[in-house]
């Protein structure tokens, strides 16, 4: 096996002086993996997501991510994020942009690209969502579903090695799930790293490689999605699927 | 009801609401008991005070430069004659009689670079080109000494290009400064974030007049003894901190108004803080604060009224400095008043409502 595109070794944080979020992390991920984290609220599994691109700081242990190690270096922070899309509960685009304005942004800016082609591969991109035909309006002119879909088109405009998913349908009516589950995927089709905090159970069983659950920080079990949702092997496993599965 | 299918209606205009005066008098004016009270006792009150205005402000009013005519209708009627008389000393103050066309061309050309900043057209980045080479106009003007023009001393100058001149240069200079203790305030470097909190807390707690009277008569006292700095600029640095203390607090309620996920979405995508600062945090933040921003651009053009309290007559000073040095007009001060008052309003007003167009320009990205 080649060399994991990330790797979590021993890692802990807090928040504040008492709250132990985050209990020795263990995890590598080989590139081209789909994993999806779930596990009751508080139980770390955003926190561990958000370590990868450093939007949360760890305290111990260490963490890398492709080949690179996180610490304060501002420069290995920034060469992280270049690699690394996330796409947030609340969608988080820049109300005050254009859809085609919040995907130019970051390629012009940061990838230092002249406009006609960041719009050409915005343009992309959108189709690639199916949403091409909202480019000129503002974001708070579309629904949830195209909103978070105009999100994981501004992700993928950095052209991303890693995508995060930071539970992307928890904030949708249930009749826009949908349209934000296929879109993804179709992207974990296209063999691309992700890490996916959700509990949609369905999305997990049809593209995850393998499933995480979390409790008060710590990884209870892994597995392949067959093994985890037919023979879950720990008792809080098998609780928390029967209340979720439960209904 | 069996296997009806869903049939959308479909949309229809709203109802036209009911036009002519009689129905708008009835909905807006006499909609219930309360509402046609406060009309009637309002109309009352106008009918009985506004005659009252118009025959001392128009109809025996005095309008010559002819202070014995004025003083026959003193106390019915008002003496815009000393207007007529004053107000080259009220717009100009001290400065030299014959040459006042210098400043009231420099004055118009400052007002006009203001309204041409105002429009959107001129957003271009020639326009600080334009600012530059007005500020040149400006200063080679009213200080002269060259071409023939007669060397005028700071100390001389007044009136209304003095309060232009110190309020468009405070709001230009303490915007910016502003912004960046706001942002300061918020850093997570304890030394930048404790000067900022100082600066602010320091500044905020002392009233204006003091500060100017430190910049005027403290400041030399530190001074290396020979060196001098002109009083104008002193006081301009004075008003500049005054108020970039208090906006930065106004631009720190915007910033705090953003949700941590725009910050956050930002770092993602690889901003620096500098990129993110400038294109996502604030430019919404800004937006937010308009209204209080605006606040504080029209408080300072008339808080420049208190420079008089250290020797320079800007408009304020000015006219009392015309009306108190002549005994036939200093009865008629409130004549003046009013006068110089309709100045700072055309001003003022102008701003607020310039304030309200660029809330709208800005509420576009908020429509649905």
């Amino acid at each position: 096996m080649s060399e994991p595109i990330i790797a979590f070794e021993k890692v802990n944080k807090w928040y504040g002086n008492s709250f132990h979020v985050l209990r020795d992390i263990d995890l590598s991920v080989a590139k081209g993996e789909r994993i999806v984290i779930c596990g009751p609220s508080g139980s770390g599994k955003s926190t561990l997501i958000r370590c990868i691109n450093r939007l949360e700081e760890h305290q111990q242990g260490t963490l890398r991510v492709d080949g690179v190690e996180l610490t304060d270096d501002v420069k290995a922070i920034e060469a992280i994020r270049k690699q690394v899309g996330m796409v947030f509960q609340q969608f988080n685009l820049f109300p005050h942009l254009t859809v085609l304005e919040n995907l130019t942004l970051a390629p012009m800016w940061v990838g230092k690209m002249p406009k006609k082609d960041a719009e050409e591969r915005a343009m992309q991109q959108l189709k690639r969502v199916r949403i091409a035909e909202q480019a000129g309006k503002y974001p708070l002119q579309l629904s949830g579903g195209q909103q978070q879909r105009v999100a994981i088109a501004r992700a993928l405009c950095l052209t991303p090695k890693i995508m995060l998913f930071d539970e992307p349908t928890s904030a949708l009516d249930p009749e826009m799930i949908k349209e934000v589950l296929d879109v993804m995927i179709e992207l974990a089709e296209g063999g691309i790293t992700m890490l996916c905090v959700t509990h949609e159970m369905g999305f997990a069983k049809a593209v995850a490689n393998r499933v995480i659950f979390m409790d008060q920080g710590q990884i209870v079990e892994q597995n392949n999605p067959h093994d985890f949702f037919d023979h879950p092997q720990s008792d809080r496993t098998k609780d928390f699927l029967s209340k979720i599965l439960g209904h | 009801m069996n296997s009806a299918t869903f049939q959308a209606i479909a949309a229809r205009p709203a109802p036209v609401r009911s036009e002519g005066l009689v129905p708008w008098l009835k909905r807006n004016l006499f909609s219930n008991l309360p509402s046609s009270i406060a009309t009637v006792v309002l109309v009352g009150l106008a009918l009985w005070f506004l005659p009252q205005l118009l025959i001392w402000g128009l109809t025996k009013a005095v309008f010559a430069a002819n202070h014995e005519q004025c003083q026959a209708v003193r106390g019915t009627g008002a003496c815009w004659g000393v207007v007529t008389e004053k107000y080259r000393l009220i717009l100009f103050g001290r400065y030299p009689f014959d040459a006042q066309w210098r400043p009231l061309i420099a004055t118009i050309a400052m007002v006009a670079a203001l309204v041409a900043s105002c429009v959107r057209l001129f957003w271009k980045p020639w326009l600080v080109l334009l600012w530059a080479a007005m500020l040149v106009l400006f200063f080679g003007l009213m200080f002269g000494g060259f071409a023939g023009m007669v060397y005028v001393p700071t100390e001389r100058w007044g009136g209304l290009p003095l309060t232009v001149l110190l309020a468009t240069l405070s709001i230009v200079l303490a915007f910016p400064l502003a912004v960046v203790v706001a942002l300061g305030r918020r850093s997570n470097m304890p030394a930048i974030k404790t000067v900022c909190v100082i600066y602010v807390e320091l500044v905020r707690g002392v009233p204006l007049i003091s500060v100017l009277f430190m910049a005027s008569f403290m400041f030399p006292l530190f001074m290396p003894p020979g060196t001098s700095i002109d009083v104008l600029l002193r006081v301009l640095v004075g008003i500049t901190l005054f108020s970039g203390a208090y906006m930065a607090e106004i631009v720190r309620g915007g910033l705090q108004a953003i949700p941590k996920g725009q910050q956050e979405a930002a770092d993602t995508l690889g901003l620096s803080y500098w990129q993110a600062q400038r294109k996502i945090i604030l430019p919404q933040a800004l937006a937010l604060v308009v209204p209080g921003i605006m606040n504080n651009f029209i408080a300072i053009f008339k808080d420049t009224s208190l420079v008089t309290i250290v020797s320079l007559y800007e408009l304020t000073g000015a006219m009392g400095l015309a009306l108190n040095s002549d005994s036939n007009w200093r009865p008629f001060k409130i004549e003046a008043y009013f006068f110089i008052a309709a100045i700072y309003f055309l001003f003022c007003f102008s701003m607020s409502r310039y304030s309200l167009w660029i809330e709208k320009q800005l509420s576009v990205s908020k429509n649905r």
